[in-house]
């Protein structure tokens, strides 16, 4: 392989590996810190057991999810510098400020009060001990605001000037940054998204300890009450968060025909301009050709999701690779993303993230309680719930049987669906690294030979394959017995002005690790 | 004042600010294996930074996004110049926090016993690698007209750059021995300072043999004054530490830190990576810093958040305020 082109080959490997990693994490702490906060506010306001022992089982699970998160960040901040350095140098004047801001106003946050919240059991009031984990939910929340602000700006740079004296970019307006339309319609995408991934996590692992209760293997009655909550909560989450994902969705994707219509032309593998424009269900047959053999559409949808109505016409890769060859210069091919990619990860997102929205949707109804329930088929909130398709039908043992296993299945769904969510939206603005302004072949890191650079990214890979299968048997080890109903919570509400007696200080702590 | 010399001294803060605070985060983890005699003893170390280490860390990252917002080429020739000790580094930073966060969540002592491993290179590793990092940039490096880094690994590792990471890897451990006899209790805290002398000693040669070519190398009479000031900070903290004053040798040992860290930054200014190969090409901070607007924009954040930062950070270490010892060490760990 040509050198140069093997730099960057290395280098985007590298960048793509260790992103979407890091973004299993990113969605799951974002949700779990939220699911968190919400039961313990819901414990510290009701004192019920239930809400205390599933803060507890969720927290734990958190934390063995955000330790990841956290970890796999601070590569995310390094390597634009390591192997993207003429990148950096070009945007750092724009792209920097935002990334600070997330580390000055976000991390800080977030890091500083989960210390407080794992540590702080016995040391701080139940009230300041739920407001910290709610610090945490909006730190996390807030980071992903920053970030994807500076990702936008690669997708639609705006608020900049390039200078003429060094021909870089530099930064004339950060409110245009922050605040423009392709940072808000991704923050709210992808906040959604987050919710919905840990919704369908919640909903995986309770619908697991329901099923065991309801054949009978699971005698503790306090589990079964905590997890029939979380069931609950996490269903009902992720019908609002599945929602949300599809009209984020379906914005964010207007927005894109308007700022980059080769991504979504590649998105749809539209060859050629159509009015009105299909959207492709999906196709047999090569992508990368220009007529595919077997093909299944819905006529005039394309069209719906570029403009809102169903007759526009669309722009295809053809017309839109030419437009920018013309404007750019080049040859046309030179403009057309890989349209393989492009074109299943836009399916695989759509389709992984709408499954667990709808699997969601009948859980929601089928496990409901009271509402239009016959009498004798009510279930006590300790029990596992009956599946009722209407006032007086359960679901036949066949189907319910598949139904809890199709909960817990969902749970990687709304993971996979993220993965391929980003891959899209990054490798269909390729050759672009920002768009329009610097193409990736130029962005590497020149200092950085091939050998340093595949050394980094096989160390990388290597250590997170191995985290990763850590990582996944500690969770599974600490999901699966469910909560410890055992625990009890302090007997009185601590107070910031430590013990009352010699006996009480010289208690053990907490938590210890 | 220019804003990028405003800029210059952030920046410094942020590093001084995160020596200070994982400096004794990465001391403890050396001396849980020179310090503590069993495991529940290792648990109290480990205890004493545990609500703290994270955003100890996040002082890194600041730093690390401050300078690509406010010295774009700055962070750029840095980071890929100094490539493999900062994927060192890197890997070291994933392995630690997983390592604390991990560690107790399995009771086989197999899994504990590589956890405490893991915690003890990865504490020991940055700890040295940050000082040689600091001693190539203060000395200036192979700089070619496109602000490329173009020397190889190994000329990183100058022994004046050696004897660099020798300095921050004995003065973190020092720093960390006197956190911990302020943080426990027990035979361990007077363990500890006894440890703290020895370090202490230690670093005073190899500081002053560092500071002193330092001085000769780059510096200049800012950095003379800070470097007075790091020598008198340690022999005081030395001092209060034989005194049994261990709140004082603490905020001692941190000085030491702050000082000998504001001293290299002097004697960097107003360069931020010298060239080896010819002064023009040079980073300063004139030519690798952000426009005027951008670097505004940045102040206001910074001046901003900078404070509630601090704040609440310090809130922690009071709320966490209390001295560990092995009673307060569970015997099942709980979560």
């Amino acid at each position: 392989m040509d050198l140069a082109v093997a730099h960057e080959t290395v280098a985007r490997w590298q960048f793509g590996i260790t992103t979407v990693y890091h973004f299993l994490f990113v969605p799951l702490t974002i949700s779990l810190a939220a699911v968190v906060a919400g039961l313990e506010t819901a414990w510290v306001r009701t004192g019920k057991e239930k809400y205390f022992h599933a803060t507890k089982f969720w927290g734990k699970l958190f934390l063995i999810n955000i330790a990841m998160g956290v970890v796999t960040g601070i590569v995310q901040e390094f390597q634009f510098g390591m192997n993207w350095s003429d990148y950096s140098r070009f945007v750092g004047d724009v792209f920097g400020a935002p990334l600070a801001m997330e580390a000055l106003i976000a991390f800080f946050f977030e890091s500083t009060f989960i210390g407080l919240w794992i540590f702080g059991w016995d040391r701080l009031p139940r009230k300041i001990h739920c407001a910290c984990i709610w610090m945490v939910a909006i730190g996390t929340a807030l980071s992903a605001y920053f970030i994807l602000a500076a990702n936008s700006w690669m997708q639609h740079p705006v608020g900049y000037r390039v200078d003429p004296a060094t021909g870089k970019a530099q930064l004339t307006d950060i409110g245009r940054v922050l605040f423009q339309n392709t940072t808000l319609v991704q923050v709210f995408h992808t906040l959604t998204a987050a919710f919905l991934t840990g919704a369908a996590f919640v909903v995986g692992i309770a619908s697991y300890h329901l099923w065991r209760a309801k054949r009978g293997k699971e005698s503790d009655r306090r589990k079964t009450a905590a997890m029939r909550t979380s069931l609950r909560l996490g269903l009902a989450m992720a019908v609002v968060a599945g929602l949300g994902t599809a009209v984020s969705g379906d914005s964010l994707a207007k927005v894109m025909f308007e700022q980059q219509p080769m991504k979504m032309a590649a998105a749809e593998a539209l060859w050629d301009t159509q009015a009105p424009a299909p959207f492709s269900i999906f196709a047999v047959g090569d992508v990368n050709k220009g007529h595919n053999d077997v093909e299944l559409e819905i006529p005039g949808i394309l069209s719906f999701l570029a403009k809102g109505d169903f007759s526009s016409a669309v722009p295809g890769i053809n017309d839109t690779a030419d437009a920018e060859a013309a404007k750019y210069g080049g040859q046309p091919q030179d403009y057309i993303p890989n349209i393989f990619v492009t074109y299943w990860g836009f399916r695989l997102m759509i389709g992984f993230g709408m499954t667990s929205f709808v699997a969601a949707l009948i859980g929601l109804w089928t496990t409901r309680r009271r509402f239009w329930l016959a009498e004798e088929f009510r279930t006590g909130e300790d029990e596992p719930p009956r599946l009722m398709l209407t006032k007086h039908r359960e679901m036949s043992v066949f189907f319910t049987r598949w139904s809890w296993r199709i909960g817990i299945l969902t749970m990687g769904f709304p993971l996979i669906a993220n993965s391929f969510g980003w891959i899209f939206t990054e490798m269909g603005r390729q050759p672009w690294v920002v768009f329009g302004l610097m193409k990736t072949a130029n962005a590497s890191s020149p200092s950085v030979s091939v050998g340093m650079q595949t050394g980094g990214l096989i160390t990388l890979t290597a250590l997170y394959a191995i985290l990763a299968v850590i990582e996944v048997r500690l969770l599974v080890k600490y999901a699966k017995p469910g909560p410890d109903t055992s625990e009890q919570p302090p007997a009185k509400d601590p107070t910031l002005r430590g013990p009352s007696s010699d006996e009480d200080a010289d208690k053990p702590l907490a938590f210890a690790y | 004042m220019h804003l990028h010399d405003l800029w210059f001294i952030l920046i410094a803060v942020l590093w001084t600010g995160y020596f200070f605070l994982e400096g004794f985060d990465f001391g403890i983890g050396i001396l849980t294996r020179t310090l503590a005699r069993d495991t529940s003893e290792r648990r109290v170390l480990i205890n004493t930074i545990g609500p703290v280490w994270d955003g100890n860390e996040v002082w890194l990252l600041t730093a690390g996004g401050a300078t690509f917002a406010a010295f774009p080429d700055w962070y750029a020739t840095l980071f890929s110049g100094f490539y493999i000790p900062l994927l060192v580094i890197l890997v070291c930073l994933i392995v630690r926090g997983v390592a604390f966060e991990y560690r107790a969540k399995r009771t086989e002592e197999r899994w504990q016993r590589n956890w405490e491993l893991a915690v003890f290179w990865t504490s020991l590793v940055p700890a040295f690698l940050w000082g040689v990092a600091f001693a190539n940039i203060v000395h200036g490096v192979d700089i070619d007209r496109q602000k490329n880094y173009v020397g190889t690994f190994w000329d990183l590792l100058s022994p004046y750059a050696i004897l660099g990471g020798l300095t921050t890897l004995v003065l973190f451990t020092f720093h960390g021995a006197v956190f911990a006899a302020l943080k426990t209790v027990g035979d361990i805290r007077d363990r500890a300072r006894a440890q703290a002398l020895l370090l202490g000693l230690g670093t005073a040669v190899l500081a002053l043999a560092f500071l002193i070519w330092t001085q000769a190398d780059s510096g200049n009479g800012w950095s003379l004054a800070a470097m007075i000031v790091a020598v008198l900070a340690l022999l005081g903290a030395l001092a209060a530490n034989q005194a049994g004053r261990e709140g004082w040798a603490f905020a001692l040992s941190g000085a030491t830190v702050a000082a000998a860290t504001a001293m290299l930054f002097l004697a960097l200014f107003p360069d931020v990576m010298p060239s080896t190969l010819d002064p023009a090409f040079s980073l300063t901070v004139t030519n690798a810093s952000s426009s005027p607007y951008t670097l505004k924009v940045m102040t206001v954040v910074a001046v901003v958040f900078t404070p509630i930062v601090l704040l609440y950070q310090a809130w922690t270490y009071w709320v966490f305020r209390r001295r560990i010892g092995v009673q307060h060490i569970p015997a099942t760990v709980q979560h």
